[in-house]
């Protein structure tokens, strides 16, 4: 197991590398730069400028200084913010994003589980009907659209909830159902025809005839079983959910991560756009590597390559 | 003996688009204590669904049991609950199914597996099935059961994988054990260790057996007695010498002729038997075989035939028994073992209808 972790974790950090290279160059190409604007400046303060930010220096030396800075975890002064660090906004508006995230993942899969398994338990009966309109619902409606369909209704017209804001819990509720909503409505799918996949299978007949109850049967057999295509969604969820987050934030001006992404893209910070961008990279590979470790745990056929036999 | 199960005129049939398919129609056997009871017959001739039902093990709705009783231990099974029906099986009734690969869950120990029907049925603990559980794995021929108890099934060799399915339904001692087409999927030699397992185990317990298979060499030698089913009902039902050696239903006949042996390996002498079996959702008026049967008579095609009783033990459903039928000679391949039984009536005698 272990073994197998290290291995995962230096494919992570040739990934991550590439990430970052690409990242670099693409930044690069982008035609304008950070004091691009109407204002003609002065050449004589641009080449101040860039001379503080180093963008004066050929570019392998640039890129070779940000390759190092990224390793000691520093990405640099903002270019736009004079008074801040990409570190700073990271360490802001990351935890907000992550109560955001996690929020929303946490409602999606435990509503999706449970329609998708009444759904497949009542098959063809008024509930399996209703989760699926739910689900239909949830994911022909783009999160923007959701959003702002919450906020209309339960923020403004019903005052149950606040409107915009991250303070409070309550603050909370909209912007992660939004948020949700997609995820949820796909994770309920695809449990639903799981579950009706596993239950048809041989062993559930097995587990019938030894005298278990219908409810002992799903839960001990067939639910696990099911979970398993759930499980390998998870890796492309959290990607769905951080990046959906970009607009959900700006809908709901949450400081989040996923604002200052969208912020500094406009404004060509490339220290910013740069630094968020590997910051992602790093939580979508470590939440993938989390993942298949879950498949391992669940499904004892995989064996996790490197690891040592399971006794 | 002592009658541990008793089907009477049972009837299902499973409701599809296309209609209603009746797939079990009319059929009645008795099985006695200690006794193996083979069901052979063509893919779709209703086996399968015959013998889950006595468990109610078919799905229901599609499937319904329209008539018919079930009495096992004199008890009717059909008007009982799901409730009622946990508490029969896998301790009165246990079944093995026909593939090992697909019967067994892929992400659960083989020893839970075993250990469930234990904790269920005979209020053990997690402790005490452990270690049941490693006796059953034992008794069964796998060896290193300490070991083997905490494996996936993945971690097994087919052969061995019906030996923990036949752990699993042994587990809580069943009076009667449903085995549908236990060695199908396995290859020739297991095939022998796993019928000489459960014979040597239904000795040492005590167990009915009703093993259901299309291969007819296996029934010589696991059974006592054989019915034949086609299209949903029992035509022929008898001891295995009756079968093998008196056979009296053209479709037996059929099923003998197409079986290879040791003294019949040209391959031109294994007649196929033609045709389709019906369509079980309109079936046939007359005799069901009657299209696919050489010697069929006039009357095969406007009147179901009746069961004749040829002896205390044998009983076939066709028209030739009729004392005024012509008489007919079975192919070639049958005349050559057909011999005299001393059971036998003088002369067949017809059974009353709903005996
Ligand atoms: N769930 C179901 N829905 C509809 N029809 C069914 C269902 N289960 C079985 N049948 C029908 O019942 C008939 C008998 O099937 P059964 O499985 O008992 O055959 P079998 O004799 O066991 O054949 P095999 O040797 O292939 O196992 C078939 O015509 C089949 O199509
Ligand atoms: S009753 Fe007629 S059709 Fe049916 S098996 Fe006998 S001879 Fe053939
Ligand atoms: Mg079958």
């Amino acid at each position: 197991m272990a073994k197998y972790i290290g291995k995962r974790l230096l494919y992570m950090l040739i990934s991550l590398w590439l990430i970052i290279t690409a990242t670099f160059f693409f930044m690069r190409i982008a035609p304008g730069n950070p004091f691009t604007s109407e204002k003609q400046l002065p050449p004589e303060i641009e080449a101040n400028l860039n001379a503080h930010y180093g963008l004066d220096k050929p570019w392998y030396a640039q890129y070779g200084d940000y390759l190092l800075k990224v390793v000691k975890w520093d990405f640099g002064p903002s270019f736009k913010y004079k008074s801040q660090t990409v570190n700073d906004l990271i360490s802001e508006g990351f935890p907000v994003s992550f109560i955001l995230g996690m929020e929303a993942i946490l409602l999606a899969v435990a509503f999706g589980l449970i329609l998708g398994i009444i759904a497949a338990l009542k098959h063809n009966k008024w509930q399996d009907y209703t989760a699926m309109i739910i689900a239909v619902a949830g994911i022909s409606v783009p999160s923007f659209i959701m959003a702002t369909f919450l906020q209309y209704f339960l923020a403004i017209k019903m005052g149950i909830f606040p409107v915009a804001r991250f303070e409070t819990f309550m603050h909370t509720i909209l912007p992660a159902l939004a948020l949700a909503s997609t995820p949820m409505a796909f994770i309920a799918r695809l449990t639903r025809s799981s579950m009706l996949e596993v239950m048809s299978n041989d062993y559930i007949k097995t587990a019938k005839a030894k005298g278990l109850s219908q409810g002992v049967i799903t839960v001990k057999h067939a639910i696990r079983n099911a979970l398993l295509p759930v499980v390998t969604y998870m890796g492309p969820l959290t990607a769905g959910i951080l990046t959906g987050s970009f607009v959900i934030e700006r809908i709901f001006g949450i400081p989040g991560l996923g604002a200052h992404f969208v912020t500094s893209i406009t404004n060509r910070d490339y220290t910013v756009i740069m630094g968020v961008t590997v910051f992602y990279s790093i939580i979508l590979l470590a939440s993938i590597l989390l993942v298949d470790i879950a498949y391992g745990i669940i499904d004892p056929r995989i064996k996790l390559a490197g690891g040592k036999k399971g006794e | 003996m002592e009658k541990i199960l008793e089907v009477k005129d049972l009837e299902v049939s499973f409701q599809t688009y296309g209609g209603s398919v009746k797939a079990v129609r009319g059929v009645s056997f008795d099985l006695h204590k200690g006794e193996t009871l083979a069901i052979v017959g063509e893919s779709g001739s209703g086996k399968s669904v015959t013998s889950q039902t006595i468990m109610k093990l078919i799905p229901m709705p599609p499937g319904k049991i329209t008539g018919g009783q079930i009495l096992f231990n004199g008890d009717d099974i059909v008007p009982k609950t799901e409730k009622q029906m946990e508490k029969i099986r896998g301790k009165e009734i246990s079944m093995i199914f026909q593939d090992p690969m697909t019967s067994l869950n892929p992400t659960m120990k083989i020893g839970t597996q075993i250990m469930e029907g234990l904790i269920k049925h005979q209020n053990m603990s997690k402790q005490a099935a452990k270690t049941r559980a490693v006796e059953l794995l034992n008794l069964v021929g796998i060896p290193m059961p300490e070991r083997r108890v905490n494996q996936y099934p993945h971690e097994f060799s087919g052969g061995m994988r019906q030996r923990a399915m036949i752990a699993i339904a042994l587990a809580a001692n069943p009076k009667l054990l449903i085995a549908d087409e236990p060695t199908t999927a396995l290859d020739v030699t297991i095939q022998a260790q796993i019928l000489d397992l459960m014979k040597d185990l239904q000795s040492k317990m005590d167990t009915s057996i009703i093993f259901i298979t299309h291969d007819l060499g296996v029934v010589a030698n696991v059974a006592d007695r054989v019915a034949v089913m086609y299209a949903g009902q029992i035509v022929e039902m008898g001891t295995v010498d009756e079968i093998f050696y008196d056979p009296r239903h053209p479709y037996t006949w059929g099923l003998l002729a197409s079986m290879p042996s040791l003294d019949n390996d040209n391959k031109a002498d294994l007649a196929a038997i033609p045709g389709t079996p019906p369509d079980l959702t309109n079936p046939p008026k007359g005799d069901a075989f009657a299209a696919r049967n050489q010697y069929a008579l006039a009357i095969d095609f406007e009147e179901e035939p009746p069961m004749y009783q040829i002896s205390e033990t044998h009983f076939a459903k066709t028209w030739l028994l009729h004392p005024d039928a012509p008489k007919v000679e079975p192919p070639e391949a049958v005349k050559k073992r057909m011999r005299q039984l001393s059971s036998t009536f003088d002369q067949a005698v017809l059974m009353k209808e709903g005996k």
